[in-house]
């Protein structure tokens, strides 16, 4: 599973820092989406992975490996809102350039032909 | 319970309540809502007045060692949030709350009608920062250097116009992946180490095994990496130019706290790891040759811009790099050193954007005769042609003279001339740097900080120099500009509160001295945080020497 995981993660920061570097405001905010994707992933799997484990300790005596870590799992849902936040806010500045300047080059203005 | 109890969760939710109150206001009713934000920066400003007494152990009946620690939900760290303030984090938001009082009265003569919600995302903006300064946990500091940006992406773009949108799709841009960053390294840390609380990193790390001190390692040069964009290390502060010489002058004068924020948290995460060996880059080496870089190429920018609030955004580089290289450096008296002059640079440079704005006013659009050079680097003016700066109010009678004075005031200031508090600030710097020992033993890497420094000062008194002389003395057409009092009053204050730094500097050089002494001893911070039982031990504060 781990293995799986990982390479996830890599495939989706590849592509991430790949689409961010693209001169093109939408290819940077997909860029964006899938790196925040990524890091979500990558705080989860920071918590160690494990399967069919409740986060929730009830006994008094508790036995860790037995229980989930519920700590990454409230991070990444702070992280998922903050990024969720700060992309529909850069959406809007996307658009609002691209209604001043007319292109949706991230510089505002075409390359020259060459 | 005295209410007192309650002082140092009060400048993050003043502000908070603050912002979020106004939101209810049409923005039609403008003198509710200056009201209500006038009322809450003075109050932030005196809660972190009361702070800074705190600290320097003045209410010993409720904090004792002047650390401040407030448990949020009443839950104990490690395994709650909590808040602390001690000296550092006390004159770090006295220095907001100074900022932030001046920039919106600055703010209040036209800028806050330029579009909406200009008055909440102020407030937001100051919660975040102060929250930054607070938290004693790296989460938090992530979800509040998170509200501090997401408010200055609004207050970047407030009054729009091509060169805004254009430098806040670049800034927004870099933050978001910062924040990225930001994200890994903590997880990283969380990972390795268990703990996300500040003050119980410090503890377990000593304690990690080979492996996870890697992991941790790892984690914390990316956590730096995060805190270098923020503070605007090279190279990764090109954005700074464009975001800080484009924004509206209020905000740009309140951003110049926002690079001080990374330079905080590497202080502080610096202070807190040093027990087992700070890693990169909050150890000595990598800060110093960053800094040393940052300076350079921010000075190089210095003399190669036109525009004044450019120049004060190189300004803000030149300080953030001169930060970095001392701190870097290190050496005994260095962290105060390096404190005051960011008091002072701070305070310089929020005064140098808002005067910079008046007295772009004195221009005639176009009217430039270096325009023909700004036109071949393809620049063109940023302000847009029919800016509606029509300020109805008084016209002070002697306002070319105020701008000229306040200009060489602040020319002063950022290069570090005396007599003012900034020549002051490098002074302790540069002797610090040399410290006691006989002048064969200096290491080489203190004579190029003190070429660095030395020699930036010059290059930012020819730049000043050329731009003092071009915007009063060559233009046969200069503009007499109305000032409204509300705009001349907040440069007047912050540059009377760097003579009033310059004439008080010993009690305030003492302060910063006691606010180092309690970094070098961070047990005292680890202990009032973890709460070892020493609020009752006569023997609490054994770090820091009796005053």
């Amino acid at each position: 599973m781990e293995i799986v995981y990982a390479l996830a993660i890599g495939v989706l920061t590849g592509s991430g820092v790949w689409l961010l570097l693209r001169p093109r405001t939408f290819q940077v905010i997909i860029g964006f989406s899938l790196l925040s994707y990524a890091v979500n992933l990558f705080i989860f799997g920071m918590g160690r992975l494990a399967v069919h484990l409740p986060p929730i300790i009830a006994t008094l005596d508790p036995d860790p490996s037995l229980f989930d870590d519920p700590v990454p799992q409230a991070l990444v849902l702070t992280a998922i809102v903050i990024s969720f936040a700060t992309t529909a806010l850069f959406l809007v500045v996307l658009l609002a350039s691209r209604g001043l300047t007319g292109t949706d080059h991230v510089d505002g203005e075409e390359e020259p032909e060459p | 319970m005295s209410w007192l109890q309650h002082l140092p969760v009060l400048p993050v939710v003043i502000p908070l309540v603050a912002g979020a109150v106004m939101l209810l206001f049409a923005e039609s009713r403008r003198t509710t809502r200056t009201f209500i934000a006038l009322s809450a920066t003075l109050a932030n400003l005196t809660v972190a007045a009361l702070l800074v007494y705190m600290a320097n152990r003045g209410m010993p009946e409720i904090w004792p060692g002047g650390i401040a620690v407030y448990l949020l939900g009443g839950w104990e760290a490690p395994f709650g949030i909590v808040l602390v303030a001690d000296r550092l984090s006390a004159v770090m938001l006295m220095l907001t709350a100074v900022l932030a009082l001046a920039s919106l009265v600055y703010a209040l003569a036209r800028w806050k009608r330029m579009g909406p919600h200009f008055q909440s995302l102020f407030q937001f903006l100051i919660m975040g920062v102060n929250g930054a300064f607070l938290t004693g946990d790296l989460f938090n500091l992530f979800v509040f250097v998170e509200v501090l940006l997401a408010a200055s992406y609004g207050l970047l773009l407030h009054g729009l116009g091509a060169a805004r949108v254009k430098a806040g799709l670049h800034y927004i841009a870099i933050n978001l992946a910062a924040s990225l960053v930001f994200l890994i390294g903590v997880s990283l840390i969380y990972g390795a180490s268990g703990t996300l609380n500040m003050a119980d990193l410090a503890v377990r790390v000593p304690g990690l095994d080979d492996g996870d001190r890697i992991l941790f390692e790892a984690g914390a040069a990316i956590l730096g990496v995060a805190f270098l964009v923020k503070a605007g290390a090279w190279p990764l502060n090109f954005w700074l130019p464009a975001a800080y010489g484009a924004a509206a002058a209020p905000v740009a004068a309140a951003f110049s706290i926002l690079t001080k924020v990374g330079i905080y948290a590497l202080l502080r995460l610096g202070s807190l790891l040093s027990v087992s060996g700070a890693p990169a880059p909050f150890n000595d080496g990598w800060l110093f040759g960053i800094g040393m870089v940052t300076l350079a190429l921010g000075t190089a920018g210095m003399l190669s811009v036109q525009q004044p609030q450019r120049l004060a955004a190189y300004c803000v580089i030149v300080s953030a790099g001169t930060l970095l290289a001392a701190l870097g450096l290190g050496g005994e008296g260095m962290k105060g050193a390096a404190m005051f002059y960011l008091v002072s640079s701070v305070l310089a440079t929020g005064a140098f954007f808002m005067l910079s704005e008046m007295i772009e006013r004195t221009q005639r659009f176009g009217d430039n005769a270096i325009d023909v050079s700004l036109e071949s680097f393809g620049l063109d003016d940023p302000l847009d042609p029919a800016r509606p700066d029509e300020v109805v109010g008084i016209v002070l009678p002697a306002a070319m003279a105020f701008l000229g004075l306040s200009f060489v005031s602040c020319a002063l200031l950022v290069t570090g001339l005396p007599p003012l508090s900034g020549f002051v600030g490098k002074f302790m710097i540069l002797s610090a740097a040399l410290g006691t020992a006989p002048l064969e033993t200096v290491s080489a890497s203190t004579w190029a900080l003190w070429a660095a420094i030395l020699g930036s000062g010059l290059a930012g008194i020819i730049a000043l120099c050329r731009m003092g002389m071009r915007l009063f003395w060559s233009s046969d057409e200069i503009v007499t500009p109305r000032l409204h009092l509300t705009e001349a009053a907040p440069v007047a204050m912050l540059l009377l509160l760097s003579m009033g730094l310059t004439a008080g500097a010993g009690p305030a050089a003492n302060y910063l001295a006691l606010t180092e002494i309690s970094l070098s001893s961070p047990q005292v911070y680890i202990d009032a945080v973890l709460g070892n039982g020493l609020l009752s031990s006569p023997s609490f504060g054994t770090g820091e020497p009796e005053r």
